[in-house]
């Protein structure tokens, strides 16, 4: 092999030669879904991709873009970090989203809230229905106890180095990372305070849409619950989807929903006031 | 010479003793084997806490870690207080009051005005105090992640509602952390008047680092 690939036109052909290659987890350039909702566009797909076990995917989101996330096959764990695109600074606060709310489960119609008191997305279809608020992700610490290695260069990758390289793409440093939610997967809250993880594995094809409220940079890394008490490492891919939708509108019932929500949308109308 | 019940229990010698007054920030290094006691002196105040590594203060405190470690909510005594790297910073060596609160996060202008309304905007509020004291030392809004909220009391319900409700707190009552690494804390006394995290009414906390 070394001897034919000595020269770089042989290698230049042996890597030519991989286009075209399909694999489980990659991005579709340009996207195509046969499945998009009816009030959906062709022309407005702006992603698609189908996220690795253990792997992990950044984009930047049009204000209005709608997200579509699917768990495959009934095991992928999508913990997500949500940066304001223009001034990454203001970044998702999961306190202020559940305190805000008054209630800590995420759903259809519930808002994830920025450290600014404004809407970065909000949920507009969701038949999950467990999410965890709670427990973040699995670090490089963690994953070395319970699977024997978690870094990156591992076969059991953590969520935080995850986090860290994603955000990296966008030029952000580790104080960047924060506080992040975690979509396919649960964590009941019992009166003591115990925390019940609700691991699945869960009917293939869930899904999720949050629609983006503002220019936004979603950091979103698929590896296992740092609470799943499964002693093998296992997760499934993820699949992720967005295309251009209209800005929320005034009439838009999420919006109205609660006097808490609607004023962190009339935050998020006057930042765009300009 | 009259005995000091705020010193009860309180081994070694002290090195730091503060009063923060009501509404105030807070900052002080804290050595590695040193015990920082906070006193809720009149009763029902809540501390918003932060911890940052005094060794590089990109590794702070980090409420879903320690969570997640102990497989609990709520913070009482023998929690360990870890590190967004999920290294522990503080044990809560003793407490008298039952637990503490981690899911609440600090108030600020921008959510007083989701929470309350337009017309708090103004107000003075925790992340106000967070930012100002971590500006001492270079750190800035990034900087401000979930943070503990001691002698605040922060119930879940079964339908995942919660809210911050009356404090489980009382005059005296006192919290003990035992630094596991050197750290810098960053308090802020909180000054929210809207809700019942500090009986409508901030008052001050005492600080004491023994050595």
């Amino acid at each position: 092999m070394t001897g034919t690939l000595a020269d770089p036109h042989a290698a230049r052909d042996h890597a030519r030669s991989m286009a075209g290659t399909v694999v489980e987890a990659m991005p579709v350039l340009p996207p195509t879904a046969m499945d998009l909702p009816a009030d959906a566009h062709a022309d407005d797909l702006l992603w698609e991709e189908t996220i690795a076990a253990g792997g992990y995917a950044t984009r930047r989101l049009p204000r209005g873009a709608r997200l579509r996330l699917i768990d495959l096959k009934g095991d992928a764990c999508a913990s997500l970090l949500i940066f304001n695109a223009e001034m990454p600074t203001e970044r998702l606060n999961v306190a202020d989203t559940v305190k805000v709310q008054w209630n800590a489960y995420l759903g259809e119609g519930k808002l994830l809230l920025s450290d600014m008191g404004r809407v970065l997305m909000s949920f507009i279809e969701d038949n999950a229905g467990l999410h965890d608020t709670f427990c973040g992700t699995s670090n490089a610490a963690t994953n070395g106890a319970k699977y024997g290695d978690g870094s990156n260069s591992g076969p059991h990758p953590n969520g935080r180095d995850r986090f860290l390289l994603g955000v990296a793409k966008h030029g952000l440093q580790p104080r960047d990372v924060h506080p992040c939610v975690n979509l396919f997967k649960g964590a009941r809250i019992e009166e003591d305070g115990a925390i019940t993880p609700q691991v699945g594995p869960f009917a293939p094809g869930r899904g999720a849409v949050p629609r983006a409220a503002m220019d936004a940079i979603a950091v979103i890394a698929n590896c296992p619950h740092v609470l799943d008490p499964r002693l093998e490492w296992t997760v499934t891919p993820l699949r992720a989807t967005a295309w251009r939708g209209p800005v929320t509108p005034v009439e838009d019932p999420i919006r109205n929903a609660t006097p808490e929500g609607l004023r962190a949308f009339q935050n998020v109308e006057d930042y765009f006031r300009r | 010479m009259t005995v000091d019940p705020h010193l009860s229990g309180l081994a070694g010698t002290i090195v730091h003793d503060a009063i923060v007054p009501a509404r105030a920030p807070w900052l002080h290094h804290v050595a590695a084997g040193q015990t920082l006691r906070i006193v809720d002196l009149e009763g029902n105040q809540a501390v918003d806490f932060l911890l940052y590594a005094a060794a590089d203060d990109a590794e702070r405190y980090s409420a879903q870690d320690t969570v997640a470690a102990q497989g609990n909510l709520f913070l009482r005594q023998g929690t360990v207080l870890r590190s967004n790297e999920g290294r522990p910073m503080m044990t809560i060596a003793a407490t008298s009051v039952d637990y503490h609160d981690t899911i609440g996060g600090a108030c600020s202008c921008e959510s007083n005005t989701l929470r309350y309304g337009h017309h708090t905007k103004a107000q003075h509020a925790c992340v106000e105090n967070f930012l100002e004291a971590n500006l001492l030392e270079g750190r800035g809004k990034r900087d401000i992640v979930s943070n503990i909220n001691f002698f605040m009391n922060v119930p879940v319900e079964p339908d995942g509602s919660l809210g911050i409700v009356d404090g489980i707190s009382a005059p005296g009552l006192t919290v003990d952390l035992h630094a596991e690494m050197d750290v810098i804390v960053v308090v802020s006394n909180c000054p929210q008047i809207n809700n019942p995290c500090n009986a409508f009414n901030p008052t001050p906390v005492r600080m004491i680092v023994a050595a």
